[in-house]
């Protein structure tokens, strides 16, 4: 005997390459490991309006950039526009044209599906701050401000955190009341931290609410600290993200250039919608053509196709177990395989029945043939035009009595059958009618077993979208195959050898 | 409780389906020399090649328009048997006791017409009992003339003997007699009486119905407790030699008394059955094991026999 072990390694490869390979499908792409699942998603529609001065006009608009998002789809609206999009660091859509005379309307709408990575991590250290030079009138008051709480504070986190809560205070100093009188609380926030050069940026953000119409931006403050960058509201004294905020802009640049334009705005509208989870990582892995090992970038057609043959290795799995560790004998190795795949067509119920009217009839008919004497296979060809003229009449005659299910008799596999009725057959002449009932039954029983995995839509979710379950499949099938224990049914039949003791 | 635990059967030695498959037929049987067991004409060629006594050939029908030669072949005959070279499970076994003004009668006394027959060895060209479903060729033998001495323990057929042997060693033996269940046939599945054999001097330890123990043969009530078979010395020796010719490691030997020829070898199996045991009442396993662990130069066929029936003798179980 040489030696197992790299069978088994090459087992445990399987299991951890296909179990690895599908976990990683299931987080990296989000497909969803129970099928069904549901998530959220939002459709925002940005509406861009200015009017027009009988110029050419340039729009530049800044596109939401937040890893809490994924973009699902985005399009826009701007008849008589040229439309680019830079995919630079931040994204942007810039609209232009010609002539623009009168109010002009540009639309851009985008569904966003939230990812809940709520952090914005960066590699990179942000660059140095630029010292912010305060006016004279401001200087001593604000340095006096920022010196005090830089001295009471640790990191630059804990620095904001005590600006923020100084500016939003109830009673607030004289110094404060003089700086906010001629700042927004969110630019002297920002001022201040850049006066001690704490990297800091001002970011527009949009807070998401379901039915919401004609909503505008938002001013936030991202401080950086430890490669994370954290969010602070300043206006409602806050620290941190909610999972409805997406951040639109975030580099201190602005949301909306227009040249060549007046009054422009823009307004933003939103609509909340649940969608199927798989359906959207779907689209999302088209967007990024991200599909490479993914049987979705197949035709529809050759996609249901490979839904029917991914279910092959269950029952094939089935049928092994009940094989080997079991023990039941069917007629045919893989004929219960065959004739689950029917059953799925037709139902279990109807499949059972369907099946055993064929069968019963094929053997009657079969009964006469053996009495022609003929060669085996003018037989076995004899009993699969029988067949069909059978299955033929099962369907003509269940169409007259309005019965749809019995249509579906047609996609029982025809030479399997024959065979069937041929195997059933000898096994009745030689053996009697008791032996064609044990191998009969134990065949459909394996069938409907493997019908009933086959059918489980958890596993129909399971072997399309996780290819790796097939290496599992593998493995599990070859390690079955060193089984040297007894089956199920032996533990019966050998019974007696050890009763007597 | 119908169902033994696991380490029940395996404190008992019993081997199963799965480790038969795996660690001996496996191992031992390499499949290259499957062909010598599977196809009846080659073992029967094999056989005489090494003076190992086996049923005489009448003819080899393997086309279909030959068939028809088949009563010309058999004529001055008082019996025959056709069986698929091929064949597995005693499969497509046809045997005629009695050729009268050329009709033939199965041995419960039916007629088997010409029709019958030629339809018969067609099927058997055609494949219908060979494994796979592959051409096969149709052998013709003379009838076993079968030894009188039995006379009473089986029903309408000849009894054989089956002996696995292990590495050319026979280890275990049991007597099988067909019953009015079995249809003249010697299968166990089929409802044969199995009677375990003590490998040092042929004598009768456990007899089984469809894996019940019995004392009497179910049809003739003939008492199963004390059968002597004979010529058990030579028995032993056919089929040990049987592993030179073959070179099968896990084997099983089929063999039946002529009454005037004596001990004949049948046909050889590559995957013996695993009843035998249920037939012994004991398991298989620790004499595999016991053979497995033999060192030493190699034994001849006389050395295994002695081995053998020193260290695989039982006392009777009934």
């Amino acid at each position: 005997m040489h030696s197992r072990k790299p069978f088994y390694l090459f087992v445990i490869l399987l299991f951890i390459t296909g179990i690895g390979t599908s976990v990683y499908r299931g987080l990296e792409h989000n497909i969803p490991f129970l099928p069904g699942e549901q998530v959220q998603s939002w459709a925002i529609d940005a509406n861009i309006t200015f009017s027009g001065s009988n110029n050419p006009a340039e729009v530049h608009f800044a596109l939401p950039n937040d890893p809490a998002f994924d973009i699902l789809v985005e399009n826009t609206t701007s008849p008589g526009y040229g439309l680019t999009i830079t995919e630079e660091e931040n994204r942007k859509a810039i609209w232009s044209i010609r002539n623009a005379s009168g109010p002009q309307s540009l639309f851009y709408r985008v569904t966003l599906v939230p990812t809940g990575k709520l952090d914005i991590t960066t590699d990179e250290e942000p660059t140095d701050t630029e010292i912010y030079l305060w006016p004279a009138t401001e200087k001593d008051a604000a340095e006096q401000i920022v010196e005090l709480v830089w001295s009471r504070s640790a990191t630059n986190l804990s620095f904001a955190k005590q600006l923020m809560q100084l500016i939003n205070a109830d009673n607030q100093s004289q110094n404060m009341s003089l700086l906010l009188s001629t700042n927004t609380s969110t630019k002297l926030f920002l001022q201040m931290l850049h006066t001690k050069g704490v990297p800091a940026v001002e970011v527009s953000a949009l807070v998401l609410e379901d039915q919401r119409r004609r909503q505008q931006l938002s001013n936030y403050v991202q401080v950086y600290q430890d490669g994370v960058w954290h969010l602070f509201d300043v206006v409602n004294n806050k620290q941190g993200r909610d999972n409805n905020v997406v951040i639109w802009e975030n580099d201190g640049g602005s949301v909306l250039d227009v040249i060549g334009g007046r009054n422009s705005q823009v307004k933003f509208s939103m609509l909340n919608d649940t969608r199927s989870a798989l359906t959207t990582s779907i689209d999302m892995m088209r967007s990024d053509d991200a599909l490479d090992f993914s049987l979705y970038q197949l035709p529809l057609e050759e996609q249901s196709l490979f839904k029917g043959i991914l279910l092959i290795p269950i029952g094939v799995l089935v049928v092994v177990f009940l094989r080997v560790i079991v023990g039941i004998k069917t007629s045919g190795t893989f004929m219960p395989v065959l004739i689950a795949m029917a059953f799925l067509q037709t139902t279990l119920i109807t499949g059972l029945i369907g099946f055993l009217l064929i069968v019963s009839f094929g053997l009657m008919i079969r009964s006469y043939l053996s009495t022609l004497n003929l060669l085996l296979i003018s037989r076995i060809s004899a009993v699969i035009i029988v067949v069909i003229f059978i299955i033929g009449l099962f369907t003509l005659v269940s169409f007259k009595l309005g019965l749809s299910e019995g249509l579906t008799v047609t996609f029982f596999p025809m030479i399997i059958l024959a065979w069937t009725i041929e195997r059933m057959s000898i096994l009745w002449e030689e053996e009697g009618p008791k032996k064609v009932f044990v191998s009969g039954g134990g065949s459909l029983f394996v069938a409907t077993i493997a019908y009933l995995a086959m059918s489980s839509t958890l596993i129909q979710h399971w072997v399309f979208n996780f290819l790796g379950i097939h290496l599992v499949i593998l493995g599990t099938v070859l390690v079955m195959g060193q089984y040297t224990g007894y089956r199920l049914t032996e533990l019966k039949r050998f019974k007696p050898l050890v009763g007597e003791k | 409780m119908n169902y033994a635990w696991p380490w029940e059967l395996s404190r008992a030695g019993v081997l199963n389906m799965n480790r038969r498959n795996i660690r001996y037929i496996g191992p031992y049987n390499p499949r290259k020399f499957y062909k010598r067991v599977d196809d009846k004409l080659i073992t029967k060629k094999l056989a005489l090649a090494n003076n190992i006594a086996v049923p005489d050939l009448i003819g080899v029908v393997s086309e279909q328009h030959n068939i028809e030669q088949i009563p010309a072949m058999v004529k001055g005959r008082s019996g025959f048997v056709i069986k698929p070279a091929k064949g597995s499970g005693g499969k497509g076994i046809l045997v005629i006791i009695k050729v009268e003004n050329d009709r033939y009668y199965k041995a419960n006394g039916a007629e088997v017409t010409h029709n019958e027959i030629y339809r018969h060895v067609s099927n058997t060209l055609s494949g219908l009992f060979s494994l796979g479903g592959k051409p096969d060729v149709a052998i013709v033998e003379g009838l076993i003339e079968f030894d009188p001495i039995f006379n009473g323990i089986s029903y309408e057929g000849v009894p054989d003997i089956r002996l696995i042997v292990f590495k050319g060693f026979p280890v275990m033996g049991m007597l099988r007699c067909s019953t009015a269940a079995s249809d003249g046939k010697a299968n166990l599945h089929q409802g044969a009486v199995g009677i375990g054999l003590d490998i040092a001097t042929g004598k009768s330890l456990h007899a089984v119905q469809f894996d019940k123990p019995v004392e009497k043969h179910p049809d003739t009530h003939f008492p199963l407790s004390h059968v002597q078979v004979p010529h058990w010395e030579t028995l032993l020796h056919t089929a040990s030699s049987a592993y030179e010719m073959c070179e099968l490691g896990y084997l099983g030997t089929d063999m039946v008394l002529d009454k005037n020829r004596g001990p004949l070898l049948l046909e050889l199996n590559a995957r013996p059955g695993l009843a035998i045991q249920i037939a012994n009442g004991k398991g298989i396993l620790p004499r595999l094991k016991h053979i497995e662990s033999l060192k030493g130069p190699t034994m001849s066929v006389e050395e295994r026999v002695a081995y053998a029936k020193k260290h695989f003798c039982d006392k009777p179980l009934f």
